[in-house]
């Protein structure tokens, strides 16, 4: 329990009414997307850096943990009050301070939404690519202390090759800038690519800045529809060598299709039993020619039926269906276990057939879904944690698909950060110096370990 | 503060009973499908304005969950969050798993209601309320609000739980109240031709004592059309505020009521020209199954009926105005949850006189949100602000659209800004270009 001279002082830095106790709001802070509970013990709304700051004081010297909260999308607990104390949302700092039209570079608080500020940089014809999916609700804040990737991210990287530069609030309360707005920089350490991913467990980021492309012209979708995952595969790679970098390439299995089938009105073959949504952008005198050049390059490779969108309708009904996937998986079993495995873009077939075998030794479902550009496979496990021993079959199963991402030279987790949900996993990837090396950063600047503790690495 | 005598505080001994409603319990499966994505907080128009998890679908649902569980009763905290809804339905509308917040919500204000009768949940509000503004209006009783109000409008009128009135801000835009209610005003039976549909109009609070024009409009619209119109005096409110106040017992009431006089005569359809008696009838009813079902069934909004019966042909038929006005349209939830979207869209493309521009996010929610708007007037405001803006840079003269409740809110919204634009009802363009008919 926070005691109540900790909450006195709370009130005193940041006012009364953006500190709670109230067993209300102990329960609305208490959870995000992974749908585990913990309730904090006092909620904070703070407003300014200087408050954190203050914040980070009081709590170091009360030896109080603190855990960070953009809006509690994430898929992996980093988020997640799991020793009590404070839990401290950047959600009500949500201005956008800055959009330089000259250098394309912005500066944001940490609890601007994604799609407000890509909106906002768009209307400027500037564009800001990272789209994670739940970039509707999930913060910038939040991004970059995951590293969000989403389906964009083939072509214009992820969310850590647009951040030039952060304003952070150490674990021990200091203020300190890294980076800055230039395109270059190299004095001193690249703390900005340090505090990228690390999962508020570093410092809380308390100002963004963001490097901004021109918006490009127009884009063009293409639903390709084909009779193994093994030729959809093929095209991924065939389309690369080509040297055509396409802005997406997403795909879906076969169990994915039957998924998806079921929920909407898709008219889809049974001969297929893949599926890639390709988009590629840029200028409009070249859009028509390079789809129809994708088209053609693909075509040997087991294609069923390509759809190329005519209309912007036409593009948001292919995307509705690639939106409608993760809802529509329910139907196989109620309780889902999301991975999100990446391998060399080579290895994808391999990787997949390897999650065959796991899905058929453990007999349980795994629907495969993601990012085939970049080698992101969304590994569905799907469970009925009802059913006795269902819980612990999916748990070996994990560990093998993890296992079999790293034989190939993968990684246990893409976009979606370690958290609590992949803490226990980490010796399977990262060696004991490897982690000594980090847990030592940590272990320097944050000594009473009280800034998001026992995440990424257990206690 | 309600007092004893108050209206409202009067209802609570009928809603007291246990009503055929859907009790909070019942809804534990669809608070288990919450998966806690957070994808809520990019459509709920109260979450936009204040930014705290207890305001959005999320938290409530979680709430409503850990009320369910025993984790938490309904003190002052709880009360407050479940307040902040709107029922507008826009989070379950994008929400992967189809959860019903807005239901849920009203099935916890009803428990509410049941366990401590509706003026304590009035007191909850009116406790963490308590906000030296609004305290202030409160000392000045009656205030903006036509004093006339409460001496036409029934004690069961969705008007007097929309707008009781020590709660009414000062610098709230009312419309006046009608000197003699519309249904007063018209015969019950308006025979047209042989061989055309026969419906009930069902006119709702807002058209019967607020806004009579509507209902003109619409009489001399079905008359062009040869459709012959009941319009039985004797229905009532449609019961939807009392839904948003967790007055069960009450709307049960007004459901029986309505139902006695919209089957006293035979009709092809129930029509309505407000968008949240709509769904009243056509939703809350259903859910009250038997004949309630079949009346929620037949019951149809003017502009789905228009578009049904030729009006749009007619129109675009008619030769077009050289200088047209510009108009754009908002979507009420009411309508937009439901579906209907394309009607009136499609008639309001047809008019002759009018240039249709349409807004950006034209289907967010005014704000007004049955009683949410009283209790929460800054939040509304708020709301309302971020709508008038968009209305500003849409380059309308007129807004149109298809709800006494969002006119009220919307025309409020743009007077707080500053705007010169004008909001009126569709039917209210729709007989403007009609040819005269006697
Ligand atoms: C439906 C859905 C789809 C998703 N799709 C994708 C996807 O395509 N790609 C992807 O990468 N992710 C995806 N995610 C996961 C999630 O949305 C991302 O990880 C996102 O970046 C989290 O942002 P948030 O604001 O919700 O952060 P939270 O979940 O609140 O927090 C995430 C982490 O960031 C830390 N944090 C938050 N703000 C700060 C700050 N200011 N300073 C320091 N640390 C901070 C927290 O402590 C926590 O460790 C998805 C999630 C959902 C629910
Ligand atoms: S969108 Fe639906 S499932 Fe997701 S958090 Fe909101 S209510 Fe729950
Ligand atoms: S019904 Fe409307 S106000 Fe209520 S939670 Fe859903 S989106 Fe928000």
């Amino acid at each position: 329990m926070t005691e109540s001279h900790i909450i006195a002082a709370l009130k005193e830095i940041v006012g009364a009414d953006k500190v709670s106790t109230e067993q209300a709001d102990r329960i609305c802070y208490s959870y995000d997307a992974t749908q585990q509970k913990f309730l904090p013990d006092v909620v904070v709304h703070p407003t300014t850096t200087e408050q954190i700051s203050r914040i980070m004081r009081l709590a170091n010297a009360e030896k109080t943990p603190v855990f960070p909260r953009g809006a509690g999308s994430g898929f992996s607990g980093g988020s997640l009050p799991t020793k009590g104390g404070i839990v401290l949302t950047t959600e009500q700092m949500d201005q956008i301070l800055e959009i330089d039209e000259e250098n394309l570079v912005a500066v944001v608080q940490p609890g601007v939404v994604t799609e407000q500020f890509q909106q906002a940089v768009e209307k400027v014809g500037l564009f800001y690519p990272p789209d994670p999916a739940s970039l509707k609700f999930s913060t910038l804040g939040g991004n970059v202390a995951e590293c969000a990737g989403g389906p964009r991210c083939v072509k214009y990287g992820v969310t850590k090759d647009y951040i030039l530069g952060l304003e952070v609030v150490t674990p021990t309360g200091d203020v300190i800038t890294t980076g800055g707005p230039t395109m270059k920089g190299v004095v001193g350490y690249d703390l900005t690519k340090l505090m990228c991913g690390s999962e508020g467990t570093l410092g809380i980021m308390t100002k963004i800045v963001i490097k901004l492309l021109p918006l490009p012209e127009g884009k063009k979708t293409m639903l390709v529809l084909f009779d193994s995952i093994d030729g959809a595969a093929q095209a991924v790679s065939a389309i690369v060598r080509n040297k055509i970098i396409p802005t997406t390439l997403e795909f879906m299995d076969g169990r994915t299709l039957d998924c998806v089938r079921q929920a909407t009105s898709l008219q889809v073959p049974e001969a297929a039993r893949a599926v890639l949504i390709i988009e590629v952008d840029g200028d409009l005198e070249f859009l028509d020619k390079q789809a129809r050049k994708i088209a053609e390059i693909i075509q040997p490779l087991g294609v069923v039926e390509t759809r190329i969108a005519e209309t912007h309708e036409e593009s948001e009904e292919i995307w509705q269906i690639r939106r409608s996937v993760s809802a529509s998986l329910r139907k196989v079993n109620p309780d889902k276990f999301n991975e999100d495995i990446c391998v060399p873009r080579s290895k994808v077939p391999e990787m997949i057939r390897k999650i065959d075998v796991i899905a058929e030794t453990y007999s349980i479902p795994i629907v495969n879904f993601g990012h085939a550009g970049d080698g992101n496979i969304h590994v569905n496990i799907m469970i009925d944690k009802q059913v006795p021993g269902e819980l612990e079959k999916a748990e070996k199963a994990i560990e093998e698909v993890f296992k079999g991402a790293l034989s190939l030279g993968g990684t246990m987790s893409g976009e979606h950060g370690v958290g609590i949900a992949k803490a226990a996993y980490i010796p399977l990837e990262i060696t004991p110096e490897t982690a000594l090396y980090m847990k030592t950063i940590k272990k320097a600047l944050d000594p009473n370990n009280i800034l998001n503790p026992g995440k990424i690495f257990l206690d | 503060m309600p007092r004893p005598g108050d209206s409202w505080v009067a209802l609570t001994v009928v809603d007291r009973i246990m009503t055929k409603l859907k009790q909070l319990e019942d809804y534990r499966e669809e608070i288990e499908q919450c998966v806690k994505c957070g994808a809520c907080r990019a459509h709920c128009p109260v979450f936009g304005a204040e930014k705290h998890e207890g305001r959005v679908a999320r938290g409530k649902v979680a709430l409503a969950g850990a009320v369910l569980d025993g984790e938490i009763g309904f003190e002052a905290k709880v009360l407050e969050d479940l307040s902040q809804c709107l029922l507008c339905g826009s989070c379950c509308a994008q929400c992967p798993n189809k959860v019903p917040t807005e239901e849920i919500v009203a099935a916890a204000r009803r428990r509410i209601a049941q366990q401590r009768g509706l003026s304590s949940f009035g007191k909850g509000l009116a406790a963490v309320l308590g906000r030296p503004k609004l305290m202030n209006v409160l000392a000045k009783t009656g205030g903006a609000l036509s004093s006339l109000l409460f001496k036409k409008v029934p004690e069961n009128s969705g008007l007097r739980l929309r707008f009781p009135a020590p709660y009414i801000d000062a610098d709230r835009t009312l419309p006046p109240i009608a000197a003699k209610p519309f249904r007063e005003r018209v015969p019950e039976r308006i025979p047209g031709t042989e061989g055309a549909p026969t419906v009930a109009f069902f006119t709702g609070c807002g058209i019967n004592y607020m806004y009579p024009a509507v209902g003109e409009a619409f009489l001399k619209i079905l008359k062009f059309l040869g459709v012959t119109v009941i319009i039985p005096k004797d229905q009532a409110c449609c019961g939807l505020p009392a839904v948003s106040a967790g007055a069960g017992g009450t709307v049960e009431a007004l459901a029986a009521q309505n139902l006695a006089a919209l089957n006293r005569t035979p009709v092809d359809y129930v029509v309505t020209a407000c968008a949240s008696c709509n769904a009243g009838i056509g939703k809350i009813y259903a859910d009250l199954g038997g004949d309630y079902q079949t009346l929620a069934a037949k019951t149809m909004d003017i502009f789905v009926f228009l578009a049904q019966h030729g009006l749009p042909e007619k129109l675009a038929a008619l030769p077009k105005a050289a200088q047209r006005t510009k108009v754009t349209y908002h979507d009420p939830c009411h309508l937009r949850t439901r579906g209907i979207t394309k009607e009136p869209r499609l008639i309001l493309k047809a008019l002759p006189q009018i240039e249709f521009v349409e807004m950006a996010a034209a289907g967010t929610c005014c704000g007004l949100g049955g009683t949410y708007s009283v209790y929460h007037y800054e939040t509304s405001k708020k709301i309302g602000a971020k709508k008038a803006a968009n209305i500003g840079a849409s380059g309308a003269e007129l807004v149109a659209t298809d709800c006494p409740g969002c006119i009220m809110q919307l025309q409020d919204s743009v007077n707080h800004a500053g705007l010169p634009q004008q909001v009126v009802h569709l039917l209210e363009l729709v007989v403007d270009a009609l040819p005269a008919v006697e």
